[in-house]
């Protein structure tokens, strides 16, 4: 307790570093100004699905209206695109307003059963589909020779409907290149049964008398960064967090740097013979003032600027408050920590150019590698899982899905670890720098 | 009790002997000098009695104890090492309120110490601008905080004016009239003239000497006696036939005879004489007298 108290007089008692932590938060709470010089686009906002997620909404779709229970299987004899889209998909859909349910076959990841944009379920890698609606409950089933079926997925969905074949073709995604594709399908003549109003097939349809031949291209489902490139993800608003980080590594670095460069370690160990204790209460005073003023900032920048952005009129992908909340805490615990391996490098290191230097180059040069639009995807994400720049991961609010190809990159919002494991993986970095720290502080002659 | 205990020393760094079995002790009630050549192993010795250093061999106790194994080390020693051993940016007062609040104490307590010093208008200045005299006091001001019964100042003397040097002499000698124990490093004897009751002289790691003032002093005086006379050649002839040994500088300096058995030989044989007093050496000789082979660095003659 007594070393914990001298640690924080020497802390604040240094105006410089006092100031450098004012201005980290500063630099948070108000780095997001130099992004607004573009103003608002004319982009419209893109679609919502029914759970407030934007999504992409755009497919052929040959159908007929459905009242009540019916049922209605097709075999898909063929499914190509031009980009050999592993995402392109062909099979039977229930449409009923904003909500749907659809049983596909796709170019490489086998038969799904999929529903209102952001619901994807498995089945196995066959070619008859049937779509059987009874009673509110949609059944999605599969088979491989139209006799012997397995249940994929059930989903509720009432009232009247469209129902029909749809084909459907994102874009090819091949690294941070994105390409156009359009899907062409043969089915067999969908055989109907149940209670089908008297109408005809709507839509555009090659129809012979083997079957349907459909081209489509766009995509139902989930919309990601790329799909909605001037979206606003909540992690963009704590970009200050970058210019932040810099001044904190320098501020932690010369707390223990100058210590030696002006011999107060040697004062500071003969008042407090316990070295690792003084190393421990130097570090938790580093990491309480940091975390204190980086958590008063973005917990404020956050809601400040997400009323400015939207104020604007730009669109911001949706985030839960307890995600902003994660936000908000986790970029915190990556200044608090970050500051922590910078003051053990510094420990390690003694002097200040290089301890700086070193820790720059861990930490800030790999997020800011990682933000290179053009660098590829793989090594982004290298850069982001195995350095202390993964931790930036809390920042993430954009959802990845994995029936989605898109380019999940940090410059788009996207990291390849898990918040939590992000921050795991710094702590890791901090935990092993301290402990080296602690190590030759007491086998070192000062 | 001994405050300091020092016994056996030893510490190379790489191929050279800082401290080749440094051995003695500071008492309490007295100030004791260590003094040496510059690279004589003062600083060496006193970083291993803080223990920020470890000793190749042999043992350094403060009160008994090796100083890391103490809960408030400043309570027991207080110390200057380095009086440039501050952040510029701090005020002196605040680099005198962490070091107390490391050891339980507080703003009181830092504000006795630096009117002791007497710093009490320039406390609040950042120590980046104070002069290099300033600076010792604050460190002694430092070495003060946990009012300790032992006090361990590395060449204190640096840096100050000579109303400083005459502040600091009579205060480290109130220090050791209440009691406490107070070993003070120069490389300068000169500087312990008057204040020092008992010195510890060291060089090439290892003491030289250890002993009371006094007794140095007289050791290193003889029995000589310096005198005037307007007919050395006589002179110099009589007391040599007498069984002296005389030498002339600056007047006479005569050996092996006691005052009174010159006079007598001069009164015998009418010769005139004057000034014939005992020759009492400076504490500088004594150290120079004992140093003379042990200096690290020696300036070429011009």
């Amino acid at each position: 307790m007594n070393l914990l108290r001298a640690e924080f007089t020497k802390f604040r008692s240094v105006p410089g570093w006092v100031r450098g932590v004012v201005m980290a938060a500063l630099l948070i709470l108000l780095f997001p100004v130099t992004g607004l010089g573009g103003g608002p686009g004319d982009e419209p906002s893109p679609v919502t699905g029914p759970d407030g997620q934007p999504v992409n909404n755009s497919y052929s779709f040959v159908h007929r209206p459905l009242t009540g229970d019916g049922q209605i299987t097709v075999a898909v004899s063929k499914l190509s695109s031009e980009q050999d889209g592993p995402w392109a998909k062909a099979g039977l859909m229930v449409r009923a307003g904003s909500r749907y349910a659809a049983i596909m076959v796709t170019g490489g990841h086998g038969v799904r059963m999929q529903h209102d944009y952001l619901y994807d379920k498995a089945g196995p890698a066959v070619r008859w589909l049937r779509l059987t609606r009874s009673g509110g409950t949609v059944t999605g089933e599969a088979s491989a020779d139209g006799s012997r079926w397995t249940v994929v997925d059930k989903v509720q969905l009432s009232g009247p409907a469209q129902a029909g074949l749809f084909v459907a073709c994102p874009s090819r995604i091949r690294g941070i290149a994105i390409a156009d594709d359009t899907a062409t399908a043969v089915f067999s003549r969908p055989e109907l049964a149940g209670a089908w109003p008297v109408a005809d097939w709507a839509g555009s349809v090659v129809s012979s008398d083997a079957g349907f031949t459909m081209t489509g291209r766009g995509d139902l489902g989930p919309a990601t960064r790329s799909d909605v490139p001037v979206g606003v993800a909540v992690g963009d608003l704590l970009f200050g967090t970058f210019p932040a980080l810099i001044v904190i590594v320098v501020v932690g670095t010369l707390m223990v740097t100058t210590e030696y460069r002006y011999g107060v370690i040697r004062l500071s160990l003969s008042a407090g013979t316990g070295r690792v204790r003084v190393l421990l209460a130097k570090a938790a005073v580093l990491a309480g003032a940091t975390f204190a003023a980086a958590l008063l900032a973005s917990a404020l920048a956050v809601p400040l600027w997400l009323r400015v952005v939207r104020g604007l009129g730009a669109y911001v992908f949706p985030a839960g408050p307890l995600a902003l909340l994660r936000a908000e805490v986790g970029t915190a615990a990556v200044l608090a920590i970050t500051a922590v391996l910078a003051l053990s490098v510094g420990l390690i290191l003694r002097r200040s150019a290089t301890a700086v230097t070193t820790v720059v180059v861990v930490t800030v040069l790999p997020y800011l590698l990682a933000l290179t639009p053009f660098l590829p995807p793989s090594v982004a994400q290298w850069m982001t899982r195995v350095t202390p720049a993964a931790a930036f991961a809390v920042q993430q609010t954009l959802t990845r899905y994995p029936q989605v190809d898109s380019v999940y990159t940090p410059a788009n919002g996207y990291y390849p670890l898990a918040p939590w494991a992000g921050l795991a993986v710094l702590c890791g970095y901090t935990a092993v720098a301290l402990a080296v720290a602690a190590v030759l502080l007491r086998r070192r002659d000062v | 009790m001994t405050s300091i205990e020092v016994a056996e020393l030893r510490k190379r760094y790489g191929g050279t002997t800082a401290l080749d079995g440094m051995t003695f002790t500071a008492r309490p009630g007295r100030v004791t000098g260590f003094v040496g050549p510059n690279g004589a192993g003062k600083s060496t010795t006193m970083r291993i009695i803080l223990g920020l250093q470890t000793a190749d061999a042999g043992h350094a106790l403060v009160c008994g104890q090796p100083y890391r194994s103490l809960r408030c080390p400043l309570r027991s020693l207080g110390s200057l090492l380095d009086a440039s051993a501050l952040h510029p940016a701090r005020s002196g007062r605040n680099h005198l309120l962490w070091l107390a609040q490391t050891q339980g104490l507080g703003t009181r307590r830092v504000d006795e110490v630096i009117e002791q010093v007497g710093l009490a208008s320039v406390s609040r200045r950042t120590a980046g601008g104070y002069s290099l005299g300033m600076r010792q006091r604050l460190g002694i001001a430092a070495a003060l905080l946990g009012d300790p019964p032992t006090i361990m100042l590395d060449e204190p003397f640096n840096g100050m004016d000579p109303e400083g040097i005459v502040w600091l002499r009579g205060f480290l000698r109130s220090l050791a009239e209440q009691g406490r124990a107070v070993l003070v490093s120069s490389h300068l004897m000169s500087e312990l003239q008057d204040m020092a009751e008992h010195v510890v002289v060291v060089g090439r790691g290892r003491v030289i000497a250890d002993s009371n003032v006094a007794e140095l002093i007289a050791a290193v005086s003889g029995d000589r006696v310096r005198m005037r006379t307007s007919a050395p050649e006589a002179v110099a002839a009589a007391l040599t036939a007498a069984g002296g040994q005389v030498v002339e500088a600056d007047g006479l300096v005569v050996r092996r005879l006691a005052a009174e058995q010159i006079v007598a030989v001069l009164t015998a044989n009418g010769l005139p004489f004057s000034e014939l007093a005992p020759h009492r050496a400076t504490l500088e000789e004594a150290y120079l007298d004992l140093t003379g082979d042990a200096v690290e660095y020696r300036g070429a003659p011009a």
